[in-house]
């Protein structure tokens, strides 16, 4: 990389303030978390995280967050397309009420979610019929996710959709491309990079997901138990650092699956670097 | 910041409490549904204790769950007096320093000025007639409960059942895991505490039979009308104990030890039995319990101490990792 002399002075400032920042809101919590399971040492660790209940935990957890962001990231594509495509009455209204799984306290989400669609409530009754149970199972803790993480992938998306003008899509049915090979030609690449921040971001939230999920799971063991609640049910017995060793095997796999999409997201960034229009003026090269 | 109403709201409270005069304060740390309780009993005491003493206290109040409550109080909260729904919660400060370690022989009953037993509450006129322990592990039977191993209303629940099995001819430890097992089998869910429990059984009309203390029962109640369901006493049951406990630490260091103290032993006065009585918990006093006994019918019981001998034991035994809990989830 060429050395450029940056045309705003405060660099030095700037970064030792971001790295104090980080440290004493993220690393600092995060190592003392590391520290407190450390005496367990790793093998003591793993142990706490193969036990039956907590690979069940696990797989309910990272199972039904993985779906729920899914979830998100189709549907809340088609909101956020909406939103910033169609003029319609009410949108305003509309828009507002993306933030507020946000705003609501987890829990009353949860008890709210929970009441709907118990057995007699008013979307329960209509599915019980069918064989459909949602409350007190792993697919009524899918649907209490979906709802918390829905406006990361909406609001996430938005400003990217906005930034796509109309001339390119109108350029593209010029030169002869069909409405679906624009769509997967020129509008999903480019937002392609957003959707999967978007999806990242509700996937992560929704694994550290407990004020809501508690009231709507039924909390079985081996079927509908979530990890928090473990790490919880340890706390009651006092157990700190069996606590924080299975919060630390989340911490990790959650990294992991975090550091997976961000690489992805670069692949795709960059793949599509060279047919992408808008960036051309930008004169970024390749590596 | 969505909070910041809430956040100059809290600012403005604390300026206008900061006004009021007070010559000494006294924080009473205790668990989630305590607060009736309390909010009745603390200006009846602040009275006495002013004309006691000339002095104008004032008690403040904190409730929540109460393993979080008493690891607050560890962390540093300072409390004078903690007022729990479990012996191993004030055990815990105890092995921590901050609570005499014989806590249990300060005050009179095993530190605990009421008790309550826990009970069934069933649909109105009891249509799958449901009578004691036995109906609760029948095929076919829906029993809600809160999470046997996290809350304090689900444990008690678990030790009564293990108990009455127990005591059945021909119980043994391997019989009594057996049955509750399959009354657990029985629960469709494991509610998130005793609150959401209740939720489920009245108002989602889960479930045919709900375990929880008698004192619920009254603000059920309240809450629902008194002709929804339907109160069972089983042929035995555990008698729950609200253990209470002086924070010596904190009381040593703001000279406020005879306040605590006072605050604490005038639960056992006429007026607190009086009071706990109201709230539906069973007082301790024979003749308070006898001008109230139209509320509390007799029931055989049993306390943690004689079937599981203490707390402490029982919480080790079958509440904590690898525990009888745990056991009944890995057997199958």
């Amino acid at each position: 990389m060429k050395a450029s002399r940056p045309v705003l002075p405060g660099f030095g400032l700037a970064l030792g303030y971001t790295l104090v920042y980080l440290s004493l809101l993220i690393l600092l919590p995060l190592g003392g978390m590391v520290l407190k399971s450390a005496h367990l040492g790793l093998a003591g660790i793993l142990e706490i995280a193969t036990d039956e209940r907590a690979l069940a935990s696990l797989r309910v957890t990272f199972g039904t967050s993985l779906l729920a962001a899914t979830l998100n990231a189709g549907f809340g594509l088609v909101v956020a397309w909406i939103l910033v495509r169609y003029p319609f009455p009410g949108k305003r209204f509309v828009d507002a009420l993306v933030d507020l799984p946000f705003a609501l306290p987890t829990a009353v989400a949860g008890i709210t979610l929970t009441t709907l669609y118990a057995g007699n409530g008013w979307l329960g009754r209509w599915l019980e019929p069918f064989g459909i149970k949602v409350a007190y199972t792993p697919l009524g803790i899918v649907v209490a996710l979906t709802f918390i993480t829905l406006p990361f992938v909406v609001r996430t998306l938005q400003p990217v959709l906005e930034d796509i003008e109309a001339e390119v899509e109108e350029a593209a049915a010029s030169l002869g491309a069909s409405r679906w090979q624009t769509f997967v030609k020129i509008i999903f690449p480019t937002v392609f990079p957003a959707l999967l921040t978007g999806f990242a971001l509700a996937f992560a939230r929704a694994i550290g997901e407990y004020g809501s999920v508690i009231f709507i799971a039924g909390n079985l063991p081996l079927i509908s138990e979530i990890t928090p609640l473990l790490i919880i049910s340890k706390l009651e017995q006092y157990d700190v650092a069996g606590a924080t060793a299975l919060a630390v095997v989340m911490l990790a796999l959650s990294f992991v699956l975090l550091l997976g999409i961000n690489l992805l997201q670069w692949w795709a960034a960059n793949r599509h670097r060279p047919t992408e229009p808008l960036n051309v003026a930008a004169g970024t090269e390749s590596p | 910041m969505k909070n910041l109403p809430q956040f100059l709201a809290g600012l403005l409270v604390a300026l206008a409490a900061g006004t009021v005069q007070a010559d000494a304060t006294l924080l009473n740390v205790s668990y989630d549904v305590a607060r009736d309780v309390f909010k009745d009993y603390n200006p009846p005491f602040q009275k006495y204790w002013q004309q006691k003493t000339g002095e104008n206290v004032e008690i403040k109040q904190s409730h929540g769950g109460s393993s979080k409550q008493v690891r607050a109080v560890a962390d540093g909260l300072e409390a004078g007096v903690v007022t729990m729904n479990q012996a191993n919660d004030i055990e815990f400060l105890a092995d921590k320093g901050l609570v005499a370690k014989d806590w249990a022989r300060k005050f009179p009953n095993n530190a605990s000025p009421y008790t309550s037993a826990m009970i069934f509450i069933v649909r109105k006129g009891n249509p799958k007639g449901i009578k004691d322990w036995s109906d609760l592990a029948r095929p076919g039977i829906q029993v809600i409960l809160p999470h046997p191993k996290n809350t304090g209303n689900g444990r008690n629940s678990y030790l009564s059942a293990w108990a009455w099995a127990l005591r059945q001819p021909g119980g043994n430890e391997r019989t009594a895991q057996d049955f509750v097992g399959k009354v657990l089998k029985n629960a469709p869910l494991f509610a998130a505490g005793g609150r959401d429990a209740t939720t489920t059984f009245m108002q989602r009309r889960m479930g045919d039979v709900l375990i929880t203390f008698e004192c619920e029962a009254e603000l059920i109640a309240r809450e629902f009308g008194k002709g929804d369901f339907d109160l069972v006493y089983p042929s035995l049951t555990l008698q729950t104990e609200f253990p209470v406990a002086v924070v010596e630490k904190v009381v040593d260091k703001k000279g406020s030890r005879k306040l605590a103290q006072a605050y604490l032993e005038h639960l056992w006065s006429k007026e607190g039995q009086e009071n706990a009585a109201q709230n539906y918990l069973r007082p301790r006093d024979p003749e308070v319990l006898k001008k109230y006994a139209a509320q509390f019918p007799a029931v055989k019981t049993f306390t943690v101490d004689e079937v599981f001998g203490g707390a402490a034991k029982a919480f080790a035994a079958h509440f904590k990792d690898g525990g009888s809990f745990d056991q009944i989830y890995q057997r199958k």
